[in-house]
């Protein structure tokens, strides 16, 4: 916990204040010996939230309230025994000792965890570098090789060849565009500054409306949608639910084949919007389920294309809309993620109208 | 035949070069402007039939532009902008833009807006019958055929395929819709909206789950199609 600079000096003068009154009131009782302790013990708590300058103060103060109002003779700065003298410069620099020297392991902790910090932020950097390169240079050598043969007057190339390469290319751009995509999203969830556009969404038309979309990057999941009857309107930011979704479905191709069969099964109760998304291919290896959703975890020996950033991304966007994700394992064969999310609904699509 | 004409303002050459050649193989006569300015000028002077207009320019937005077109232009203008920006384009459609394209798209897609958008210039506002293949809409009567059917729409309902049919091809952001149908005062309730779009789709769809009459533009708006 950290204080601003106003509070510490308020926080260090009224505890040793309160402390001492305290200590006044029983004084007779505790003897001024205890209550140098005491106050003793109240500098050395205060260190761990103080900074310098306040806990200077405090150990300062509370030397001289001692002094004044508990050393005899009382009421004055004078002391008349040179024990008591000893005593109270004893205290003074255990007091300011034990104060500073907390402060400064305090300062030493804080730096070590910055550093730390600054450490693992570089390994993502490097990590996030490698496999940029890696997932953005394939498919860019794929265009420029086959956009070179292409264009290559000594090359005699059959029109079904011709037509491959064009293919190549358009799948590879398509490719490049989703790793971009996905760079993007992540770089908005690691802004900070994700700002959700809610609006009311019907979700039978949102599901079926996906399905089409995904088309046309020229997926072809064999997708089933079950839908819980009567679903009322729904408030959602629509382009990042198309994210989540986009990324499971895709996510489940990359690693099943294009011959899965995916179920997305969307239901409501009590304001929590359950979505449950299936697919019948080879399922996760139990131990990784729980680092799948890391930022660049890749399932090992799995066909390149991803940047491993889908499932992440997919995570930071559920939490972005407060709800959790889970992943397990069918009995049989293949993987289960649900999805809950807490929304508002409207059923004035119930209502009759005009 | 006169070559339809496309006015192309982007100041991104490979993109420029790119929808020249698209366009000029499929039959459209191309003007190419690289700034705002020279957009506006080349705009004035050739009326061309429909305008690519991108919103990121070097000189002016493309939302400037599209107050400067707005004042006198009355064709066409398809925005082009950059992914994530939906805002952006229910700005550029509320200034008048009537259609918008993300980059990257499909050159399938992007011919396939433009012809629309050059018949929407030429389609009879003022007729008292419409048909949008197996729709026919009489304004007179208030009636809907689909198939030959009489449909039975609410007053609502009729309204709004009016609203939808009247502005064929043009993207309605959920704000122009609401204003237009329930009035100023109900600009929020966006809910409404999809309800009634819901039971309209459920009457002049074939398969609602998969419109091809009323496309949903997300987060922006509807789509109008025959």
């Amino acid at each position: 916990m950290k204080w601003a600079p106003k509070s510490q000096y308020l926080l260090a003068i009224s505890t040793v204040s309160l402390c001492a009154i305290g200590c006044y009131v029983f004084a007779d009782f505790l003897g001024y010996h205890a209550v140098a302790l005491l106050l003793l013990m109240l500098t050395s708590l205060l260190a761990m939230v103080l900074d310098l300058i306040p806990m200077v103060i405090a150990a300062t103060l509370s030397a001289l309230i001692w002094n004044f109002f508990f050393i005899p003779p009382r009421f004055t700065f004078h002391i008349s025994y040179s024990e008591d003298l000893l005593l109270f410069l004893l205290y003074f620099v255990i007091a300011m000792m034990g104060g500073i020297l907390t402060v400064k392991i305090r300062q030493a902790e804080a730096k070590a965890r910055d550093k730390e910090e600054k450490e693992a932020s570089i390994h993502l950097y490097n990590t996030l570098l490698n496999s940029l390169s890696h997932e953005l240079r394939t498919p860019i050598s794929t265009i420029i090789g086959a956009v070179d043969t292409l264009g290559d007057q000594e090359v005699n190339l059959g029109e079904s060849q011709k037509e491959e390469l064009f293919h190549t290319i358009q799948s590879a751009s398509l490719r490049l565009n989703q790793q971009v995509e996905n760079l993007l999203n992540m770089s908005r969830l690691e802004s900070g500054v994700l700002k959700l556009s809610m609006d009311w969404i019907d979700l039978e038309e949102w599901s079926f409306g996906l399905l089409g979309r995904m088309r046309m990057e020229s997926y072809q999941p064999n997708l089933k949608i079950n839908l819980q009857q009567a679903l009322p309107l729904v408030r959602l930011d629509v382009g990042i639910m198309d994210i989540i979704l986009g990324n499971l479905i895709r996510n489940s191709v990359q690693y099943a084949g294009s011959e899965v069969t995916i179920q997305l099964q969307l239901s409501l109760s009590q304001e929590l919007l359950e979505i449950q998304l299936t697919d019948d291919g080879p399922g996760f290896p139990e131990e990784l389920i729980p680092i799948v959703f890391d930022k660049f975890y890749r399932l090992p020996n799995t066909k390149p294309g991803g940047t491993g950033l889908g499932l992440s991304i997919v995570k930071g966007y559920v939490e972005a809309h407060h709800g959790d994700i889970s992943l397990s394992n069918k009995p049989k064969s293949g993987c289960l993620f649900i999805i809950r999310i807490p929304v508002e609904t409207s059923y004035v699509n119930m209502l009759k109208h005009d | 035949m006169i070559k339809p004409v496309v006015l192309i303002i982007d100041d991104e050459i490979p993109i420029q070069k790119l929808l020249k050649i698209a366009l000029e193989s499929h039959d459209f006569k191309v003007i190419q402007a690289y700034s705002g300015k020279e957009g506006l000028a080349l705009a004035a002077s050739h009326l061309p039939d429909a305008i690519l207009l991108d919103i990121g320019l070097p000189d002016m937005t493309g939302h400037e532009v599209l107050k400067e077109l707005a004042a006198w232009f009355n064709r066409s203008i398809i925005m082009l902008s950059v992914q994530n920006s939906e805002e952006d384009i229910v700005q550029a459609l509320d200034q008048g833009a009537t259609d918008y394209l993300t980059k990257p798209f499909r050159t399938g897609e992007l011919l396939a807006r433009i012809r629309t958008a050059i018949r929407r210039n030429a389609s009879d506002k003022l007729a008292a019958q419409w048909t949008f293949q197996n729709l026919q809409i009489d304004l007179g009567a208030r009636t809907v055929r689909k198939d030959d059917a009489m449909l039975k729409l609410t007053q609502t309902e009729f309204n709004l395929l009016v609203l939808f049919a009247k502005n064929e091809g043009r993207v309605l952001t959920h704000q122009q819709i609401l204003k237009e149908i329930w009035g100023v005062g109900a600009q929020l309730e966006t809910q409404y909206l999809r309800v009634f779009v819901g039971t309209l789709r459920k009457k002049i769809e074939d398969n609602p789950n998969r419109p091809v009459h009323i496309i949903t533009e997300n987060g922006v708006g509807y789509r109008f199609q025959s």
